[in-house]
Order: structure tokens, then sequence, then C-alpha cells
């Protein structure tokens, strides 16, 4: 589904990918570790369009999205959820997630994608009218899935969905992931500090240490791995 | 009692003047965070075209309507040609292009029509009402000017908080970033965004043009006002923009009455010095709710 090869980029002369490759199949999650600094966020922004990789290539069904416009990748049913702090915290709940959904042109459907958005994240109705900036960090994480979802993905790339948040609020977010891509066939590229939440839910993993793939494998391989968690994960 | 009524209704419409060019710098910097210090050019050319129009087919409403939709395509222009190309820079850069912008269009101005100041007639009377055995300082032209300035309010209003357009350019000014991975076209939210500030200086101008002249620097001091106006209301918010605009308007017209018009520019320098003295955030800033 999402194919990413060699790809470098850089935040002016930094250097935050150094050659990145990984492979996500339709309809599995796959799971991004590594440390503050490890280039994870970069991966995304750089999947999403938000930067431009000086070299290689991220193919999305096939098809080369490397270069282009965020807005034309979200389109392609590629979807971008950054980390809570992406919550326009000016705009109402409700209007958040209306942005979400703005580019596709059948209000009926958009509709209905509401509905199906707040049956699985019953808090952001309750929330709908409030600004998103009096939102608890949980919350937010929800509202930035949830407006990611407005737009009917085929793809999640989710960003640090636990960040910050309460063991028993972080098992709730792994747990609507899992309920996704049950229910949808959702594929998801979930990038995590929280290694250990994040390997409960995903399928496959991805380490990433300064800009490059240290190990990937099934999720209860990395688990198991002592070395790998002692030197990367901090487990 | 009769002077300060006057000085209070004349106060009024010259702050909805200053509340539109108010406006038009709020709308700016709440997309681009640039003070459009060339919006006084800007306002001033689309004024001359209204007057050039108006000369020749002698419909003031041709002229008006022409102004504003100048107005638009120059807002429009000058955010994809100039401003585009320096946004990501340094804020100086943007500054620096809009001064030079400013001169730019003065210069031309001059080289087209002259420098000589020329009339422009009111669409309206300015001869006041006459209410109460007298005139009071506020007549036709006054009540289209506050009809005007607060209509161009009120559907700006309508467009940002009841349009998906309007959605789309709050979240671009707000989080531009966030909006392109929902899909907004940041890039054509910011030229309407330009567009439309472009069009409130171009009321502005046609609306304070009968009572300054047009000429090349006549707009001048609007501008200043304009900006203390934007400043007092927060500069980025449209509604604080035009409350600033009556305020400003209001303590003006009566410095003018009771002390004498000549400490008029004084004044507005020392209300600005003042309000950045006590909230330097001004008086209806929204920032502070993302800082939490």
């Amino acid at each position: 589904m999402l194919s990413v090869d060699g790809v470098q980029t850089y935040y002016g002369p930094v250097m935050a990918l150094d050659g990145v490759s990984l492979e996500v199949a339709p309809g599995s999650i796959t799971a991004v570790l590594g440390a503050n600094g490890a280039g994870k966020s970069s991966l995304l922004r750089t999947v999403s369009g938000l930067v431009r990789p000086r070299a290689g290539s991220v193919r999305f069904d096939g098809r080369e999205v490397a270069g282009l416009a965020p807005e034309k990748i979200v389109r392609m049913g590629l979807a971008h959820a950054p980390e809570g702090g992406g919550v326009i915290a000016e705009l109402t709940v409700q209007e958040n997630l209306e942005l979400g959904a703005l580019w596709r042109r059948d209000r009926a459907e958009r509709d209905r994608t509401f509905g199906e958005v707040f049956a699985l994240l019953p808090r952001l109705e309750e929330r709908r009218g409030l600004a998103a900036g009096s939102l608890s960090g949980g919350e937010r994480q929800m509202l930035s899935i949830g407006r990611a979802l407005m737009g009917r993905p085929r793809m999640l790339l989710l960003d640090e969905p636990s960040l910050g948040l309460a063991p028993i609020m972080a098992a709730e977010i792994m747990a609507v992931i899992g309920e996704l891509r049950h229910s949808q066939g959702l594929t998801v590229l979930l990038v995590e500090q929280n290694a250990h939440s994040a390997l409960s839910v995903a399928d496959r993993g991805v380490v990433l240490n300064v800009g490059r793939v240290v190990a990937s494998g099934e999720a209860s391989d990395l688990a198991a791995d002592e070395d790998l968690r002692h030197h990367y994960l901090g487990l | 009692m009769a002077r300060f009524v006057d000085l209070t209704l004349n106060g009024v419409s010259n702050g909805m003047i200053y509340a539109a060019v108010a406006l038009s710098l709020v709308l700016i910097w709440r997309a681009t965070r640039i003070v459009n210090f060339a919006q006084g050019g800007m306002l001033m050319i689309t004024t001359f075209i209204a007057s050039s129009v108006i000369g020749s087919s002698g419909s003031y409403w041709l002229g008006f309507a022409v102004a504003l939709a100048s107005g638009l395509v120059l807002g429009a222009v000058v955010e994809r040609l100039l401003i585009r190309r320096v946004a990501d820079g340094p804020a100086l850069n943007a500054v620096i292009v809009a001064l030079g912008l400013l001169v730019l269009l003065q210069a031309l101005a001059g080289m087209i029509w002259g420098g000589t100041p020329r009339s422009f007639e009111p669409a309206f009377s300015i001869r006041g009402y006459f209410i109460g055995g007298r005139h009071v300082l506020f007549g036709p032209m006054d009540s289209f000017t506050v009809l005007a300035v607060l209509g161009v309010a009120v559907l700006l209003w309508l467009l940002f908080q009841r349009t998906s357009i309007g959605l789309q350019m709050r979240a671009s000014a707000f989080a531009p970033a966030v909006a392109r991975l929902q899909g907004v076209r940041v890039g054509n939210m910011l030229t309407l965004g330009w567009a439309l500030a472009a069009l409130c200086g171009s009321l502005a101008g046609l609306l304070v043009a009968p009572a300054v002249f047009v000429g090349p620097n006549n707009f001048d001091p609007i501008l200043v006002f304009g900006f203390t106006a934007a400043v007092i209301g927060g500069l980025d918010s449209p509604v604080g923009g035009v409350i600033g605009g009556l305020v400003l308007g209001l303590v003006l017209s009566y410095v003018a009455g009771y002390w004498g018009s000549a400490m008029v520019n004084l004044s507005a320098l020392f209300v600005l010095i003042a309000v950045l003295m006590v909230r330097p955030e001004g008086l209806f800033a929204t920032r502070a709710a993302r800082r939490i």
C-alpha cells in the first residue's frame, strides 16, 4: 500500500532521514518506534508532503507521491493526523472536524461520516461546540484522529497519539486504532515513542535511530528482543 | 451639549472609515503576519481609478464599483506576485517589500495622474440633517459611510463564520500546515484574504476621498489612523478593528473639537502608545488562547 524507498529528508543542512525504506501492507498496522529525534515525525511529514525529500521515492498505491503538495496527497486517501497539538485551538471541535472533510464534494457523504466519527469517538460529540483549545490532551488526540477520518482515508498516518496521555487514555486510543482496522480495513502507520503501547496494537514494527532504520520485523519479535528494547526503546 | 452630540456623530462617521482601513490591515495580519504598509498606496490607486471612471462616465456608482473590483484584483496580484515570494523569509523582508510597494505606487500615481490633489464629489449630500432646529454634524454621506462599512463588516463576518470558504480561511490563518493536511489550498486562501483586505481598503478610500481630496500622498494619515485602530483592537481581531476604529474616531473628534485640530495627529500617537503600554496585545486579541 505504502512503499518508502531510500528517502533522505533535510531540514536546512540538518539531515533528518538518511535513506529510510519501509513497506506497509494493506490493512496492516505498522509501528514506527525510536527515541526523540530519531526521525519518526520527519518520516510522516515526508510521506504526507509537508516536507519534500531530497532523494528517494514514496509510493502510495503504486503512485509516486514524493514532492506532491499535502493538499493533493490527502485527496488520494492518505491522511496525516499530527500529534494532538495539531488541532486548531481557535476553531470549535465541530469546525475542526468539518475541515477534515471539506475537500469531499458530496455533502450527504460528509454528514454520514460525522455520524461514524461520533459513534467511534463519542466524547467529541459531547464537546462539539467547544473550542478545541479547551480540550484535554486525550480529547485533542481523539479530535486529531477524528478529523483525519472525516476524509474517509484508506490509510492513516498517526503521529504520537499517546503522547503525554495517562496510560488508561493511551490504551483507549490504541483500542480505537485497532477497531478502525477491523471495521474499516484501514491501513495505519503509527509513530510512537511509547513502544509498549504501540507494539500491543501493531502487526509490524520499524525502529528508527538518528534517521536510519536499525530494525524491523513482526511486532511480537520486536517486543521480545531484549537487546533492541534496551538500546533503542528504553523498555 | 449640542457640540458634544455633533462631535460624537462626527467621530462615529470618521471612526467607521478608520475601521475599514483597520479591517484591511487586520485581514492581512491574520492571514500572513504582515503589516501591509502598502495599503495606503493601494487604496490611493483604486480611488484615483474611481475618480477617472467617474470623470469620464459621469456615474459615481460605476466608479464606486470599478474601484472596489480593482481593489480585489490589486490585492490578489500583490499577494501572488510580491508577497508570496518573501512570505517565507524573515518578517522584515515583507515589511520592506510593502514599504517599497507604497513608494512605487505613489510615484506611479504621480506620473499618471499628476501631483496636484483633485476634488472628489461625495455620493450623497454632506450637509447635516436638520434636527431640533439646527443642522447636526451628520448628514446623508455620513449615514452612507456608516452603513457601507458596517455592511462590509457584517458580510465579512458571515463569510468567515458561516461558510466553508471562511472556515478554510480561518484555518489557513491559524495553522497553515495543519490546514494543508486537511486538503485546504492555503495559497488560494491567502490570495483571497489579500483581495478582500484590499476591497476594504478601497471602500475606505472612496469614503474618505471627499474630505481629503485625491492625491498621491493624501491618504497617508488615513493609513496611520487605520493602523492605530487595528492595534487598539489587537491587530488580529476583525471585531476589534471595527471597535478600535470607532474608539479612535471618537477620541480624535473630541480632541479636534475641544482642543484644536492641530492636536489630532499627535493624539492618535498618544492613543497608540497608551494602548501599547497598558495592553500590548491590544484590547481584543485572541492570541492568549493559543499560549495556554
